[in-house]
């Protein structure tokens, strides 16, 4: 994913204009990821089609979704809560009956600023089931400038204040300055790593559970098809796949079954799928 | 649903007001904790959401929280710090009070749209 140097630009002038926020050069990776969604809704296959077409057409419509695209940019903790409900009022307290080592493996497969792992692990924290368990997430993403926001586990005001209860705020986080840092037990149980979700992952074992929430949107369909064959081969036979709201695996890899769960949807593999996964 | 901003802001309390409005409340408001006393004394119902400033004049937000928790008939009320004051045993003390959330300023309107449906307190909510 690369955006040309024409279309940041455009991008660029017209974010100063609407909202006088400046995207500083090193920011193409924050407007490509963000514009992906929208090139792919207005059926655009790429961001630089999608940046011309807006720049010949200048709907004041779509010119003010990607300004907002492009300005609220904080992603929440417990994004959308649902799934967070669900992971510990149902998958773990599962899987805490079927896992007699006491462990647990988590990939967030793209983890952004590091909001997704975290909040998993202090889901995972308040799961009484899981007193006593080791449960490790392995954190990736293709920005190592969000790695690394990730790894310091500080965070602004404004971050904090997305999405995340006040008593978890003061249970699991301590002032730093003007920020807030995420306290050391649950950074240790937070691994990042660089990963290309569409290049073949490198060795990380199996997990029991994968969230793969609000990327597959980034990718046409024999991407998405290939990406959740792979996230297949390296899940726990019983393990749960999360995805996001609008995201399904329905015509893209039926080897998954979505399997209701509270107000939101897990997805496994199809029973007759898990002796055929190739390891 | 009535909401209750209590801050002594006008600029808050319409901003506050603005976001609770299009979320489907009803808005009521008052400039310090004695003036929302008086108001939930009143007549009319009792709100279910109050948005609570901590630095105000008579009385403050803190006061107010404690006040209202000593009250049962006022028990229903889901109470909401809304502060500039950021510290972690602030937090705690207002919790300890009776408040239900804490929102801490400058906040976005997602942001105080996602502590209500913390609350449970949106169409959609299921709470955590």
């Amino acid at each position: 994913m690369t955006i040309s140097p024409q279309a940041f630009t455009f991008v660029r002038e017209l974010v100063r204009a609407e909202s006088a926020i400046v995207l500083e050069p090193g920011k193409e990776y924050l407007v490509e990821s963000r514009l992906v969604p929208l090139a792919r809704e207005a059926g655009h296959p790429d961001v630089d089609a999608y940046v011309a077409d807006l720049s010949t057409r200048r709907s004041q419509a779509a010119l003010m979704k990607v300004v907002e695209a492009l300005t609220t940019n904080e992603t929440s903790w417990f994004r959308d809560s649902d799934p967070y409900t669900t992971l510990r009022k149902e998958v773990l307290p599962l899987l805490a009956k079927t896992r007699p080592n006491r462990e647990l493996r988590v990939w967030a497969a793209a983890c952004s600023s590091g909001q997704e792992p975290y909040s998993i692990v202090m889901t995972a924290l308040d799961t009484p089931e899981l007193a006593g368990w080791k449960t490790d997430v392995i954190a990736t993403d293709l920005s190592e400038e969000m790695l690394e926001r990730g790894r310091r586990g500080e965070y602004s005001q404004l971050e904090v204040n997305r999405g995340m209860p006040a008593t978890t705020l003061v249970r699991h986080f301590e002032r730093s300055g003007l920020n807030w840092r995420i306290n050391q037990s649950i950074k240790d149980r937070v691994q990042f790593r660089q990963l290309n979700l569409t290049r073949p992952f490198p060795p990380m074992g199996k997990f029991d559970v994968v969230f793969l929430r609000n990327v597959l949107i980034y990718f046409d369909l024999p991407t998405k098809q290939d990406i959740l064959r792979r996230v297949r081969q390296v899940m726990a036979p019983d393990g749960h796949l999360f995805l996001g709201a609008a995201e399904m695996t329905m015509g893209v890899d039926d080897a998954w079954e979505r399997v209701p769960a509270g107000r939101s949807s897990v997805y496994r593999i199809r029973e007759e799928q898990r002796t055929c996964v190739p390891w | 649903m009535r909401a209750l901003v209590v801050d002594d802001s006008r600029a808050m309390r319409r901003i506050v007001g603005r976001i609770l409005g299009d979320a489907g409340f009803e808005v009521l408001e008052a400039a310090d904790g004695q003036e929302a006393l008086d108001l939930l004394a009143g007549p009319g119902d009792v709100p279910e959401l109050a948005c609570v400033d901590w630095n105000m004049p008579v009385m403050d937000g803190l006061t107010f929280i404690t006040e209202v928790r000593r009250h049962p008939e006022w028990r229903a009320i889901t109470l909401m710090m809304v502060t500039t004051e950021s510290e972690s045993d602030q937090i705690v003390r207002a919790l300890a009070a009776g408040a239900h959330e804490y929102l801490i300023k400058p906040f976005t309107g997602e942001a105080m749209l996602e502590k209500l449906d913390l609350l449970g307190l949106l169409p959609t909510s299921t709470g955590v």
